[in-house]
């Protein structure tokens, strides 16, 4: 728009990250504001309230260094837009969405509202398209599938990153060679966590594919509000517009629930649990539900949010917000670290929620809800068997007993534990499983058909000696 | 002459504007140059609070709000029954026909198709007198759903012309001369959707609403015109049980609310409802279906609005003597909804920031439940029941939302993650659940399904209580410390719990359970605890029942379907006497 912007200089309160201006005129509740601080250097805000008096914006470098006297600002008359092109792919942005690979300015083909506009459900396809991750545990007993909201929820010191990075690398969809887009927010992790997924990339030349938002520990704590939405828009864009199969990364959503927080009180709004705002899970799923299908589009849009559990607490409003709102998680478990299993993985209480549109016969195999079943069953058997024989001790465990001890942990060390460069076939996750369920009689395995047991007998796969 | 005000403040979803004359209390009004959908919340002198149904980002103080002397209401007419329509009830198939893929701001679309022409064949004839809630003619919106039009609430006079044919909603069907004059009477009506719809008098319930669920309609039955509740932390199987109730429970009409939930899980319902079928009728599901769905990234003002918009279609098809059920997934958005206006209206707030008023509220829209004769002619009763979901933080249901309705419904089906865990599912706690029905459709059970039903349950009950005390001592002291009696016990409970109450959803045959199979395969459980109860007072060793070739029979009765298990259940009882017969020969 071509009208001058108007300059304020009518700032009366600074609190926290949230600068009020006085006497305002004409601005719009959630625009663009730039502002001018005592040293001429250029800030970013956006209005979080505004009346016919009086605006308040969220500075999103900060308020650090801001006076009232001689702070300036400017409403742009815009929302908060990212520029997008084809020209995204192999980029690096700062959270904010300058791009700071040395390369130039995005010439842009449009300007996207980062905050996105919801999906119609009408318009949406339900996902079904299964993406093999080449890690056992995923792909058997929490298959994903293209268009699917899946997060990791981690604790400090567990591989989640490790984790994410190899899904990055080996998801691939069986018989399509289409290239994948990775597109990577980071909200306030370290420099070498960055550097860990950036190498990666590097090292598998696959630069030219993935897009990057990356806001550090020591950027700005505020920025990371808009940081995992630019992302979502260019992902949206590259997905939506020009038909790729984009995967979205956003590494830590707790250090971006705290930034919302932060705001909240600075607004002193009313505080829900922990500090949270009471909006936190509708601003959480202005995230999440931006990654789905869409029927007669050909791209899609698969999110791994991935946070880390403060004190390893599930019940902390951010992943138990993330879990109501996701199709499932996966939990890394401190005590599978322990014990050397890699993926960590929290074998109960994970889950994915579009599994079962992912599998069966044309998709992975016609045995895989069965097997899966199965073992799931299994191996919640052996876990109670171990906390019992935790209290009471070994001496009146039956045979069966044991068989599902011996099956639970065979189930950790063989097939859940696996090579970070180690990627399997579904076929061969699935026969592991099989293999693995030897240890059980028959009769054991009430959650499959007989049939398919046969089956599975007949193939080799199932192979139960009677000790 | 149009009442015109100005905008004076936006924050989020409320906004607040001055000037607009005579303003009333949930008054409709267009907001800002874009004409977005707001209701009034709060009048203070010249001013007045709006929450408003769209995205409010752009907005400008002094952009116009206009009143429209309106409530907020509902259209209601043949043309719902299929379709999906947001919280304020715009027709979402229909607006993306219009805006595409993503939806966007400002456009006004009304619910029911204008153009459709449905065929009306009229019930009265000229000169008879009709009153208020009178059918007045009937149109098959499908093949399931005979829709009744019904004289609107107020009218009352003598039928002077009548039409029979092929018409719009707003074409004049039948007139009627009033006292106030000629009025002509469409087949569309509006309502005020926080207003109950008005019935002649409500009935005490008698019969129970038939879930195909088995650990429902055994032990935690709801009545027609109940109220249920299912609280559970994430993953625990809400929204699977709701669906699993929309699609096989023995209603007439479903209506499904998302309330604040994944936009993939309505696009599960649009997709399969069509394809399953009716068990009752044959039909496809959808035929019977409406959905209202304000997904959790819609704006949420219109999320509040959603379960008023749900319970007030439903009651408009109870009016007409259906049996309704209405499920909310999930009431605890929507209390948080009204949370978060409340915060922006700077309301004091109750326990954990809920407006005082969460209880009261909750209260009103439960009591919306029930069973009642219809207002008109020809006399008529119908139903809604009501099936809430909590999502309960953390899964702690000490929380206000899960604990203020609980205070209302009358059945609680409590969902464990314990049992989430280990995928048993239904997670529905059987120790922890309860029915208040159960003595009022005790008299229906005995009549209908089994005479000795009352008594199956309860000896069902019984082994299930029993295995939680004698776990509670395997715990202290070990298995080693129990009798061959009470292993007996943990044995039976185990396939209760694993044969019976546990029920695939995704099974084709498992996932709907006939009154008459659930029945067959509890009696078939009870029968074998009887025989083993003989069996080891007698001194036949457990392991030794437990061997028995009838067991994995009995395990797989619930993926039989239900003409099956009657040809087979006499068969298996011999079975099982003459197996059970052959090892107490043995001692
Ligand atoms: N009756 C059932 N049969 C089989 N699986 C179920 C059943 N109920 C729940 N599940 C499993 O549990 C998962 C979570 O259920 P869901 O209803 O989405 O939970 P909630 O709504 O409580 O978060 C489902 O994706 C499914 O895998
Ligand atoms: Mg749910």
């Amino acid at each position: 728009m071509s009208i001058a912007l108007k300059r304020y200089r009518s700032i009366s309160r600074i609190s926290g990250p949230l600068l009020f201006v006085e006497a305002v005129r004409g601005v719009a509740y959630g625009e663009l504001v730039r502002i001018e601080t005592p040293s001429g250097e250029e800030r970013r805000g956006q209005v979080l309230e505004v009346t016919d008096r009086f605006a308040v914006i969220q500075v999103f470098e900060g308020t650090e260094g801001l006076s009232l006297d001689k702070t300036a600002v400017k409403f742009t008359g815009e929302t908060i837009k990212l520029p997008v092109s084809g020209d995204l792919l192999g980029r690096i942005f700062n959270g904010r969405g300058d791009p700071i690979d040395g390369g130039p300015q995005i010439v842009p083909e449009d300007y996207w509202d980062i905050h996105g506009m919801p999906i119609n459900p009408s318009s949406r396809e339900h996902p079904r398209e299964f993406i093999q991750t080449g890690i056992s545990a995923i792909d058997g007993l929490y298959t994903l599938v293209r268009g699917q909201k899946l997060p990791i929820f981690s604790g400090s010191g567990l591989p989640h990153n490790t984790l994410a990075a190899q899904i990055a690398r080996q998801a691939k969809v069986l018989g399509k060679e289409e290239e994948a887009v990775v597109v990577l927010a980071t909200m306030g992790i370290t420099a070498e966590e960055a550097r860990f997924f950036i190498e990666d990339f590097r090292s598998r030349g696959v630069m030219d594919h993935i897009v990057l938002f990356i806001n550090l520990a020591n950027d700005p704590a505020i920025e990371r509000i808009i940081t995992p939405r630019l992302a979502l828009t260019c992902a949206e864009y590259l997905a939506f517009h020009e038909g790729y199969h984009v995967l979205t990364l956003l590494t830590d959503m707790t250090n971006y629930a705290e930034a919302l927080r932060e705001v909240s009180a600075a607004r002193r709004e009313v505080p829900g649990r922990r500090g949270y705002p009471g909006y936190l899970y509708t601003d959480l799923a202005t995230i999440y539900e931006r990654c789905g299908r869409i029927h007669g589009v050909k791209g899609s849009h698969t999110v791994f949010p991935i946070l880390t559990m403060p004190h390893d607490d599930i019940t902390h409003p951010v992943p138990d917000l993330t879990a109501y709102i996701t199709e499932g998680q996966i939990i890394l478990s401190r005590a599978m670290h322990r014990k050397g299993i890699y993926p960590p993985i929290d074998i109960l209480p994970s889950l994915s929620r579009l599994m079962r549109t992912g599998i069966g016969e044309g998709r992975t195999r016609f045995d895989h809800r069965e097997v899966a079943d199965c073992c799931y069953y299994a191996y919640a058997e052996g876990v109670s068997l171990r906390e019992l024989i935790a209290v009471i001790g070994e001496a009146g465990l039956t045979a069966r007993d044991r068989l599902y001890l011996q099956f639970a942990d065979e189930f950790e060390k063989r097939f859940v534990n696996q090579g970070v460069y180690e990627e399997r076939s579904i076929e061969e996750t699935l026969d592991l499983m099989w293999d693995v369920l030897s240890i059980l009689p028959e009769r054991e395995l009430k959650r499959a058909d007989p049939k398919t047991i046969e089956w599975a007998k007949q193939q080799g796969k199932y192979k139960y000696r009677s000790s | 002459m149009e009442r015109r005000g100005r905008i004076v403040r936006i924050a989020g979803p409320v906004v607040e504007a001055e000037g607009v004359a005579g303003v009333r209390m949930y008054e409709v009004v267009r907001v800002g140059e874009l004409g977005l959908i707001g209701e009034v919340i709060r009048v203070e002198g010249d001013r007045c609070t709006i929450q408003v149904y769209e995205e409010t980002t752009g907005l400008r103080p002094g952009e116009p709000v206009v009143a429209t002397g309106e409530p907020l209401s509902v259209e209601l007419g043949p043309g719902l029954i299929g379709h999906i329509f947001d919280g304020v009830q715009r027709p979402l198939t229909r607006l993306q026909l219009i805006v595409g893929d993503f939806i966007s701001r400002g456009v006004s679309i009304e619910a029911l198709d204008r153009s459709r022409r449905w065929l009306f064949k009229p019930t009265v004839k000229v000169g008879d007198v009709v009153g208020e809630g009178d059918i007045i003619g009937v149109v098959q919106e499908t093949p399931m759903v005979e829709h009744r039009v019904m004289a609107p609430i107020g009218v009352r006079g003598v039928v002077r012309r009548v039409e029979e044919g092929e018409f719009t909603v707003n074409d004049v069907v039948v007139s009627v001369e009033t006292e106030r004059g000629m009025v002509g009477l469409t087949m569309l009506q509006r309502w005020p959707v926080r207003k109950p719809r008005p019935y002649a008098r409500k009935l005490p319930v008698e019969e129970p609403l038939i879930t195909g669920q088995r650990v429902l309609d055994t032990l935690f039955p709801l009545a027609l015109g109940g109220t249920a509740a299912i609280p559970g932390g994430f993953g625990t199987g809400k929204t699977i049980m709701q669906h699993q109730l929309a699609k096989w429970a023995s209603a007439d009409i479903v209506i499904y609310v998302g309330c604040g939930e994944r936009g993939n899980e309505m696009a599960e319902v649009l997709e399969d409802f069509p394809k399953l079928t009716d068990p009752r009728t044959g039909r496809p599901l959808m035929e019977r279906t409406v959905l209202i769905a304000n997904v959790s990234n819609m704006p949420i003002a219109a999320r509040e609005a959603s379960i008023y918009t749900g319970v007030t279609i439903a009651e408009y098809f109870r009016d007409m003597g259906y049996n309704v059920a209405l499920m909310a997934d999930s009431t605890s958005r929507w209390a948080e909804a009204l949370r978060e206006i409340s915060g922006r209206l700077g309301e004091i707030p109750g326990e954990e920031g809920y407006p005082p008023y969460l209880a009261s509220r909750l209260a009103e829209f439960y009591e919306r439940a029930g069973k009642v004769e219809a207002l008109g002619r020809p006399v008529r009763t119908g139903s809604v029941s009501i099936i809430g979901a909590v999502s309960p933080p953390g899964g702690d249901f000490s929380e206000p939302v899960t604990v203020n309705t609980l205070r209302i419904v009358r059945v609680f089906w409590a969902l464990d993650e314990e049992l989430a865990r280990r995928r048993h599912f239904p997670a529905v706690n059987w120790l922890r659940s309860y029915s208040l029905y159960r003595d009022e459709l005790e008299a229906w059970f005995r009549r209908k399904l089994d005479p000795e039903w009352s008594n199956m349950i309860r000896e069902c009950m019984y082994i299930l209580q029993r295995e939680e005390e004698l776990k509670e001592i395997v715990q202290l002291v070990g298995p080693d410390a129990l009798s061959d009696e009470q292993r007996s016990i943990l044995e039976v409970a185990r396939m209760i719990r694993e044969d019976f109450l546990a029920q695939h959803a995704y099974h084709p045959v498992d996932t709907y359970s006939d009154l008459e199979k659930t029945r067959i395969i509890l009696g078939i459980i009870l029968d074998f605890y009887r025989f083993t109860s003989e069996s080891v007072k007698k001194g036949v060793a457990l392991h030794r029942i437990l061997d028995l070739p009838i067991r994995g029979e009995i395990a797989r009765l619930k993926i039989r379907p239900l003409e099956e298990l009657r040809g087979i259940a006499d068969s298996l009882r011999t079975d099982m006497e003459r197996q059970f017969r052959e090892l107490m020969k043995e001692v």
